[in-house]
């Protein structure tokens, strides 16, 4: 409890939370022109190749688009709240990346700095809590919008999340019992695999990540499950009343929403900085940490190639088979994945004796 | 050194109990139902807050995720769905405000002689300790306290299972 204040260590806690920060952001931004280009190709089109090489300024130009658009707020709107919603969906999209592990430790001027902000060790209980207060950005912003769609998409948002949080948070359990903590730089440590030693928790729980995918695909609102925004249904859905940036917020809180959940499914089962077959003990710590976060970012990039994948080849559920596959089909598995998981883990507890 | 430390730990507090019972006036203040809702969203958050100063940090966290982010959306949703708005608010008749006085009042009783009886003089509230701790709280909970821990969460089960079958139901 008796925090030793110690000035360098908050100046470098500042510093690395100025990297995620701007990280994430940038990864997002270039997750939109991934997102465009996958899109492309998946069609057979060339996609954005005007602004810069390979259009790589795209989310420049479409960032500052989307800052001088004019801006309009609904005159029966409530105000506060109506810029509460696309901010609070901003900062819990980016609150998460507090307790990621990012790498192994650094070592500058004679200081380890661990490259994690927090290792709090209720780790993957926050991530759950700040998740969890996403939907309320989504239903601020529809409430106030005054707007009949708006409300109703924000309520399919909120009711979808709640639903795939249960199965998600079952599925939780299960992995829990394998690894015993829920600190997430512990359990990148437990999947440390070196030589033939293959760690990673895939391995004890592939029903578990198949569950915990889905989850994410439907807590991040992504196709298959972008119900809340339907805009055949629904016109915008809960942001049919929002225009520039503050609609930018929304549409940029998706993509950091699906980065972080990529980084957190990589750390979960796919063993976070780990490199398999390689013993990081062998290289110098700094070289050891900076593959580390490459090996990290490689594996979030293919998630998120996965992400945008599904979306331009699956069409979008219907609400009453989102709400079907939710309760009916991924509790019930998780419930059975749990139970499964906890009966082995006892048993080899107890030395394979029954 | 001590004395930084403490004092840090003191102007969180202040900072916390102010939030807390700001918030939670303007709870019962506040004209809008939907505001009213957010506001006690804040005064949770406050709470955690407090919970996280006495160093119980798995408290803190599910105070957040079941009070703040399941059940708060719950009392948003249907305040939603119900459109009260603040000129729509039906007026409450005079008996039901002279009840709420009173179960109100009984409420202040038992609170107020709770808190005189209670030992304020030890510092166990700012020091914190680890009872808090997932650990220790987890060790606790399976030895001590097992089978009303069980119990639990078979209610808890059997209601997550009634509402699975509730939906299949329909159909």
């Amino acid at each position: 409890m008796f925090l030793v204040i110690d000035l360098a260590m908050i100046l470098e806690k500042l510093v690395l939370i100025v990297i995620v920060v701007m990280a994430s952001l940038v990864i997002a931004m270039y997750a939109t022109y991934a997102e465009r280009k996958v899109a492309a190709i998946l069609q057979d089109r060339r996609g954005p190749n005007r602004a810069g090489p390979f259009g790589l300024l795209q989310p420049v130009a479409d960032g500052i688009k989307l800052f001088f658009k004019e801006e309009i707020i609904p005159d029966f709107s409530s105000k506060f709240l109506f810029i509460l919603g696309p901010s609070m969906a901003m900062m819990t999209a980016i609150m998460t990346g507090a307790v990621i592990p990012w790498g192994d430790k650094l070592q500058l001027f004679g200081r380890d700095i661990p490259l994690q902000i927090a290792d709090v060790n209720v780790g993957i209980l926050y991530v759950f809590a700040v998740v969890s207060m996403g939907v309320y950005g989504i239903m601020i912003g529809s409430w106030a919008s005054n707007n009949k769609y708006s409300l109703m998409g924000g309520l399919r948002a909120a009711s979808q999340i709640i639903s795939y949080e249960l199965a998600m948070g079952i599925t939780l359990i299960a992995l829990l019992m394998v690894t015993g903590t829920l600190s997430l730089k512990e359990m990148v440590l437990q999947q440390h695999s070196e030589g033939w030693h293959f760690g990673w928790n895939i391995r004890y729980q592939p029903l578990g990540f198949l569950l915990f995918l889905i989850c994410a695909f439907a807590e991040c609102n992504r196709t298959p499950f972008d119900l809340a925004e339907a805009e055949n249904e629904l016109i915008g859905g809960y942001h049919t009343e929002y225009s520039s940036m503050k609609l930018g917020f929304y549409l940029f809180a998706e993509y950091i929403n699906m980065f972080v959940s990529s980084v957190i499914m990589a750390t979960l089962f796919f063993g976070g900085y780990d490199i398999p077959f390689l013993n990081e003990a062998t290289l110098s710590p700094n070289i050891a940490a900076l593959v580390g976060i490459v090996a990290l970012m490689g594996k979030v990039c293919c998630f998120l190639f996965f992400f945008m994948w599904v979306r331009w080849t699956i069409p979008r559920f219907r609400y009453d088979q989102l709400m079907n596959l939710g309760w009916r089909v991924l509790i019930p598995l998780a419930l059975v994945n749990m139970l499964a998981t906890g009966a082995v883990v006892l048993l080899k507890n107890n030395n394979w004796h029954f | 050194m001590l004395a930084g430390i403490m004092s840090i730990t003191e102007i969180l507090f202040w900072f916390l109990a102010v939030l807390a019972l700001g918030s939670a006036i303007m709870v019962i203040t506040s004209k809008s139902p939907v505001h009213s809702v957010l506001w006690l969203i804040v005064t949770f958050f406050a709470i955690s807050g407090h919970y996280i100063l006495m160093n119980a940090q798995f408290l803190a966290i599910v105070n957040i995720i079941v009070y703040a982010g399941a059940i708060m959306v719950l009392f948003l949703f249907v305040v939603m769905l119900m459109n009260l708005n603040a000129n729509s608010e039906p007026q409450k008749n005079r008996n039901l405000q002279f009840a709420g006085l009173i179960s109100g009042g009984c409420l202040f009783l038992v609170l107020v002689t709770a808190l005189m009886k209670s030992d304020v003089s030890t510092n166990h509230l700012m020091s914190g300790g680890d009872a808090g701790l997932i650990k220790n709280l987890g060790k606790v909970l399976f030895n001590d306290y097992l089978v009303p821990f069980e119990l639990s969460s078979v209610l808890f089960l059997s209601a997550m299972i009634g509402a699975v079958v509730i939906g299949k139901r329909s159909d």
